[in-house]
């Protein structure tokens, strides 16, 4: 166990935590976009900056997402400093997604009212933090979607930028994923519907044998039992209706 | 060629290379470095070889073509030695009268001979002439005396001896020499090579890497251009030591596609380097194990950042990733890893050679050695410049560089590459090492130098350089990627007469976030050229927003002045 300091308060946690989830575990609140619990530490919104002073002595500004704990660390969340890059990069998310509702909620916990920057139109709530393409990649094992070009003109799209991705299953996790709504999914009448940013994809689901609800794509169930190795006939009863 | 087996042999092998070699036969060296590429130096090269042999001189004069000396401003350069006279603006047409009249009667052309734009005087010999009388060209003085595809020029002139030497010493010696020699990192850091060295040394892995870093990717910088194609074994004997003395036997170069003729004389190099037995298993039967293995960057500014380079090893997208824990410790492939620009391992040699106490002689209290310096822009004598620490960029411009041209006058020189700052005439007579041009509120960079005259505006510069940014930023962070973007648009805005009351504020704090939260340097030190222009020229900036004029005349206002 590690022994730190967070805005005073003193915590122990595991060895090989992070500050944010120390933090998390001690209801102590630092703001984040792009952590997720299930894939590796990206560290790209910086919202979830601190300030640290190790037991040596140093001070430095990390991202609280990715530093681990150590012993005698002392952490402070809420300085003036971080105040000041926490509003700036809230202006500059408002900027890029003005029509997003997550952003709005953050910028005004802030005090962030309105934005100095240019507005810009044709992000559609994506902020690139790349959870989505990650969660994908790391989690699920597809890299159906991804980042595509570089610096200010990266988009996360399909290949080739179309309304198709051949190795989606339609699973959604990218729309569970997402931390600003940017990516959604509908489910009606036997179709899914996934819309990206950019782009979107339709997918047939499988009727239950029993109760006939439509319960997963089609290409998700041959995704899962391809995977595990099961034969697909297992899931021909949806999982409320399966001995 | 049979591969040597101790220093011992190596040593015999540089013996009968130099004993066959007459110092007092004539030799006629020729710049082929791309610089000199543009001004035609093949058929320069080509025209000596067939003259050569039509006035029957074969016996009399050697050819060699050699890497960039550094002045490219006056290519394609010629050097006849032993006198060391220097021919420059040479064409393929001056050749046979070139080789009938110095080599055959031992007469001057004088119409080539370089001009002393202060005296108006002709210069005979290299050493005198102004731009390279005030440098001290320990690294990139050997482009001029060896062809950079010859393993027997390098050995002749004391190539891989440090080699041998530091073979013979423990790593633990050779860090300390290092250490006691100050050597600072030339890509940029300036962090302390040995202090990273024994990092890696002490770092616990199966595997430890080493790589060197030739992604030189700022606008108008060619330093390590020039030393990978105009001596490539420098560095490998560089690397090779450094390896010896972490633990590594896997090596790493990574070389920016846009300089094939740098990748091919690396490859070169490499391969008579294994011929030799210089590099490979075994090395001069110390027991010692490398490889080395070229790989060619894509050309993204971005893969010159140590992990985004590493990552673009690995064969993923070159983004850089937070260095909580040292690439020391975890970087290529997750195993301890060095890293070094192409100048940092062609110091090694020199140092492990003569020795730190006389690598200090030259230098500053916290910077010691010297640098290369790729002086550019508005200035009379363009090309590469290597310098003690500590000289005056007032030297450096005015001395080596020949000053400002067309009777204009200095109004700035911008150093350490795009995100380095500008520097007003106030600062010329500032003492160039990496602590005193990071307190002047620029930095040292890889070494690019852009001097500039009264005919620049600084708000277009900062738009320029930031602009430059912009489009190299990966895009992973938010502040670099989104704040570079409103950064570049708000310094549009006052290019073009819309500039407002508060956006100099704006650029302030924005420029303060891209400092303190940026994922990596490229984003950290993007606001350089803002920070440093808002510094020492921020009337400029004033006078744009409010009364919508540009003082050196180069931003239209004009089409928001007539609304």
């Amino acid at each position: 166990m590690v022994k730190l300091t967070i805005n005073g308060r003193e915590i122990t946690v595991e060895e090989g935590t992070t500050i944010l989830h120390a933090a998390r575990e001690n209801n102590i609140y630092i703001p984040t976009l792009c952590e997720n619990e299930a894939v590796a530490p990206y560290g790209a919104c910086r919202l979830c900056l601190v300030e640290i002073t190790t037991a040596r002595g140093r001070e430095r500004l990390v991202t609280s997402c990715i530093y681990l704990v150590e012993e005698g660390l002392t952490v402070r969340t809420d300085t003036e400093r971080i105040g000041r890059i926490r509003r700036m990069l809230l202006e500059l998310l408002l900027a890029r997604c003005a029509d997003s509702e997550v952003i709005h909620d953050l910028a005004r916990q802030a005090s962030v009212t309105r934005t100095r920057f240019t507005k810009q139109t044709g992000n559609n709530k994506c902020i690139l933090c790349a959870n989505c393409a990650r969660t994908c990649e790391e989690v699920v094992g597809v890299a159906a979607i991804s980042l595509a070009r570089r610096g200010v003109d990266r988009e996360m799209t399909t290949p080739f930028n179309e309304d198709f991705s051949e190795v989606c299953i339609g699973c959604g996790s990218c729309a569970y994923s997402c931390p600003t709504s940017a990516i959604t999914l509908e489910d009606t009448d036997g179709t899914r519907v996934i819309n990206w940013p950019h782009n979107q994809m339709e997918f047939k689901m499988k009727a239950c044998s029993v109760c006939g609800k439509y319960w997963a794509p089609e290409k998700q169930v041959e995704y899962v039992a391809r995977t595990s190795g099961t034969p697909l006939s297992d899931y021909d009863a949806c999982p409320d209706c399966r001995e | 060629m049979t591969r040597l087996k101790s220093s011992g042999e190596l040593e015999a092998l540089r013996k009968s290379i130099t004993e066959k070699r007459d110092p007092n036969k004539a030799c006629i060296t020729i710049c082929n470095g791309t610089g000199c590429q543009a001004y035609g130096c093949k058929d320069v090269t080509a025209a000596f070889h067939e003259e050569v042999e039509r006035q029957n001189l074969t016996a009399k004069v050697d050819i060699r073509s050699i890497g960039c000396p550094g002045f490219c401003e006056r290519g394609t350069l010629v050097v006849v030695k032993p006198q060391d006279i220097f021919y420059q603006r040479v064409r393929a047409k001056d050749v046979p009268e070139i080789l009938a009249e110095t080599i055959g009667k031992g007469n001057t052309v004088n119409r080539l001979l370089y001009t002393d734009r202060k005296t108006g005087e002709k210069v005979t010999y290299e050493h005198e002439v102004p731009f390279y009388k005030k440098q001290k060209r320990l690294i990139i003085g050997n482009n001029g005396l060896i062809d950079p595809t010859s393993i027997d020029d390098y050995l002749a002139i004391g190539g891989y001896s440090a080699l041998g030497k530091a073979l013979k010493m423990s790593p633990e010696e050779i860090i300390d020499e290092v250490k006691k020699a100050g050597l600072r990192g030339r890509g940029g850091g300036g962090f302390p090579t040995a202090v990273k060295w024994e990092s890696a040394r002490q770092a616990h892995g199966d595997t430890k890497y080493v790589i060197c870093n030739a992604d030189e990717g700022d606008p108008g910088a060619f330093m390590d251009r020039s030393l990978v194609e105009g001596n490539p074994h420098s560095a490998l004997e560089g690397m090779i030591i450094g390896a010896f003395a972490i633990g590594s036997n896997e090596g790493y170069i990574y070389i920016r596609n846009e300089y094939p003729l740098a990748v091919r004389n690396m490859r070169t190099a490499i391969e008579q380097a294994e011929a030799h037995g210089l590099l490979g298993k075994n090395i001069l039967g110390s027991g010692f194990d490398f490889n080395i293995r070229i790989n060619r960057g894509g050309g993204a500014f971005i893969c010159g950042e140590s992990t985004a380079l590493m990552a673009s090893l690995e064969g993923r997208v070159g983004e850089p990733r937070a260095k909580y824990i040292h690439t020391a410790e975890q970087g290529l492939w997750g195993q301890p890893t060095n890293l070094n620009n192409v100048e940092t391992w062609a110091n090694v040699p020199l140092i492990i050679k003569n020795g730190a106490d006389r690598y200090r002689e030259i230098g500053t209290e916290g910077s010691k050695g010297t640098k290369i310096f790729s002086l550019v822009g508005n200035i009379g004598n363009t090309g590469l410049v290597e310098v003690p620490m500590g000289i005056t960029l007032r030297e450096i411009i005015y001395d080596i560089g020949g000053g400002i041209p067309k009777g204009r006058n200095f109004k700035a020189v911008q150093t350490g590459g795009p995100s380095g700052g500008v520097l007003p005439e106030s600062q010329l007579d500032l003492k160039v090492d990496f602590d005193e041009l990071d307190k002047a509120g620029s930095m040292m960079g890889s070494g690019g130098m852009i001097v500039m005259d009264d005919k620049t505006c600084m708000v277009d510069v900062a738009k320029y350089f930031v602009s430059f940014l912009e489009g190299e930023s990966c895009g992973k962070c938010l502040p670099c990627r989104e704040g570079l973007q409103q950064m570049r648009d708000i310094l549009t805005g006052i290019t073009e007469g819309c500039g407002k009351r508060g956006d100099i504020k704006l650029l302030e704090e924005l420029s303060a976030t891209l400092v303190d939260a940026s994922l990596c340097a490229l984003g950290s030190t993007a606001p350089n050229p803002v920070l440093s222009t808002l510094r020492y020229f921020r009337d400029e900036y004033e006078v744009h927003i409010k009364e919508k004029r540009c003082p050196a005349g180069v931003c239209n206002l004009e089409a928001v002045k007539v609304e």
